[in-house]
């Protein structure tokens, strides 16, 4: 999926226009009646995205709420709405730990979280580096902006199948490094099965994602104003107190949404490791999507596999209403 | 004033080991795109023993990598193409109208991002399935239906951007056009549309490089003859052995255009975003 980046999404954006030039919004207002007298003309706008987002994105997800209470196999593919209903059949399955599938749904979410939080904190961790390391100008600045995007612009699967064969046991980089020039392990590892496929997964995720970090945190300093620096240098602050001091606080809402945005993506990451380890993950490294996946185009059942995107979904909507009651507390507090 | 040792040296650390992380991979992919299949095969070299083009002329015989081309290049245009203008449109009305149910729209859209794309996979097949059983419209396996997801996954963050560069240029400008007798989609496109180029630029950008490389429902909702790249450059795999070194050529062929493209325009993207997203 895609991310969008915002301060503060929950900000009324009729205000937004007036941010701008702070005195003239008493000066528009007499304006506005006149827009609104074209009463149909911003819906008639709208109408191509409601009706794109509609088709594409919430008759599905209605779709895919009713398809859970069903049970759904490849018998009733092409014509779903004969499906026997089965109530909460499904979920029962889903969330049963004691029988295979619910304890693989169990596992599979366990995976994920471990894999999101240190892609996550990785990714963010170097995005700031980057970011604060090239605010400031010098020679060859530009080059290394320019090549440090280079992984947010490659196509995923052009990237990760690169990474699959430097993770390849007999004739990948990594295994030739660690092992024939390092000597530090005493046989090749396998990197794609088995236990060590996890951190091949992270290792992956993070190249591929802390670029987009820093790109967002790299606009985000452009926005702190000069003078607070001169201002600090002036009292007699170093540089290195100078990040602490102004460039982290005034990073602190840019980081609050980049980082429940990289969560979610990390979460629901599905091309990477789809990629990187086939239609089947090893076991340490089945994150949700590609579980999900499974249980439903592999083994054709639908039913239990919506039933699981529904339970995925509820979860992180709780995960985002909580972050941002949290956050949206604390930027309060910092406002005062 | 000048940045003291500890700093400079700490910078140079971090930027070389980061500039290291990002550059291997494409070390190995020119490197082992110009290697010998039984180089690739073996052990890793640093250094190749022998230099060949021949993978880059064997990928177009061994997988239809041509057909896949021209397949991406029409999805991942035309969704760029019909996501910009729709989100055009969506975002000159959020930016200058007051109206009911604005709040709702914006809101709706960006939550859309949260979702995990697994879960509408699975209906949007069958939607895509039962609309082609009860109409006749081939949207399963078409290049259409691809084109239709594909740009409602941009939507979102190309509106939000668009918002935020539109409401930078000031309304006095379209105001001005109207009062001189331009109806309010004329003047979008005469005076808001070309002050806004490179907000436009951006998210076309970005719009190109979400359709160019989605895989999850490319591996879904293509056959044979609609295929994209995402799914085509797994073809080189075969029973018993894996064409590593034309892995390696695809893999910098298909790259070349998005990143070349990005890298040309990413100052505006960086603009659009210090503009409107991050503010």
């Amino acid at each position: 999926m895609t991310a969008t980046v915002t301060t503060d999404p929950g900000v009324d954006k009729s205000t937004r226009g007036t941010s701008r030039g702070s005195g003239d919004a008493r000066r528009k207002l007499p304006r506005i009646p006149d827009r609104i007298r074209r009463g149909g003309l911003p819906y008639l706008l709208l109408l191509p995205a409601v009706l794109l987002e509609l088709l594409i994105h919430l008759i599905p997800m209605i779709v895919g709420i009713v398809m859970s209470f069903r049970q759904l196999t490849q018998f009733f593919i092409s014509n779903w709405g004969a499906a026997p209903w089965t109530g909460l059949d499904n979920y029962r399955i889903a969330v049963d730990v004691d029988a295979p599938i619910g304890e693989a749904l169990l596992h599979s979410f366990f995976v994920t979280c471990v894999f999101t939080f240190f892609a996550v904190g990785l990714s963010w961790l170097l995005g700031v580096a980057a970011a604060i390391m090239l605010q400031e100008n010098f020679r060859g600045r530009g080059v290394l902006r320019a090549v440090f995007l280079v992984p947010y612009a490659l196509p995923v699967y052009a990237a990760v199948i690169t990474w699959a064969f430097m993770f390849q046991r007999d004739n990948g980089l990594i295994n030739h490094v660690l092992h024939d020039q390092l000597g530090l392990t005493d046989q090749p590892s396998f990197w794609l099965i088995g236990d060590n496929s996890i951190y091949a997964l992270i290792i992956v995720s993070v190249w591929k994602g802390w670029p987009f970090a820093f790109l967002m945190l790299m606009a985000a300093l452009q926005n702190i104003p000069r003078e607070l620096y001169e201002a600090a240098s002036i009292d007699g602050a170093g540089i290195w107190q100078q990040i602490r001091k102004i460039t982290m606080p005034s990073l602190r809402p840019v980081n609050q949404v980049l980082v429940l945005v990289l969560f979610l993506w990390t979460f629901n990451d599905f091309n990477t490791p789809y990629v990187l380890f086939g239609k089947s993950a090893p076991e340490n490294a089945d994150l949700i999507s590609i579980h999900i996946y499974q249980s439903s185009f592999v083994t054709w059942n639908f039913g239990t596999g919506s039933a699981m995107s529904v339970l995925l979904l509820l979860f992180l909507l709780v995960v985002t209403a909580v972050y941002l009651f949290f956050t949206s507390r604390g930027r309060k507090g910092a406002r005062a | 004033m000048a940045a003291p040792q500890s700093f400079l040296w700490a910078r140079r650390v971090i930027l070389t080991l980061l500039a290291g992380f990002v550059l291997l991979p494409v070390y190995v992919m020119v490197s082992s795109s110009l290697k010998p299949l039984q180089d690739v095969s073996g052990k890793f070299q640093w250094i190749p023993d022998e230099l060949t083009v021949q993978p880059y002329f064997d990928i177009w015989e061994t997988v239809p990598l041509a057909k896949y081309f021209v397949n991406s290049l029409i999805v991942a245009g035309a969704a760029t193409v019909f996501s910009v203008i729709i989100a055009v449109f969506s975002a000159y009305a959020v930016s200058r109208y007051n109206f009911r149910g604005k709040r709702v729209f914006t809101v709706t859209v960006l939550s859309t991002q949260m979702f995990p794309g697994i879960l509408f996979l699975l209906p949007l097949f069958l939607i895509f399935v039962n609309i082609g059983n009860s109409t006749g419209l081939a949207l399963y396996g078409s290049r259409g239906g691809l084109i239709l997801t594909y740009l409602t996954f941009s939507l979102p963050f190309s509106i939000w951007m668009l918002i935020g560069y539109f409401d930078s240029i000031p309304r006095d400008l379209d105001e001005a056009a109207m009062v001189d007798g331009c109806g309010p989609v004329r003047a979008l496109f005469r005076v808001v549309v070309p002050a806004a180029v490179p907000g436009i630029v951006a998210v076309s950008v970005y719009a190109f490089m979400t359709a160019w490389g989605e895989v999850m429902f490319a591996s879904v909702m293509t056959n044979d003859a609609t295929r994209t790249l995402a799914v085509g450059l797994q073809g080189y795999a075969t029973q018993n052995d894996v064409y590593w070194n034309q892995v390696m050529a695809a893999s910098l062929v298909v790259s070349v255009p998005v990143v070349a493209g990005f890298l040309l325009l990413q100052r505006y993207l960086v603009a659009g975003l210090t503009a409107g997203a991050v503010k």
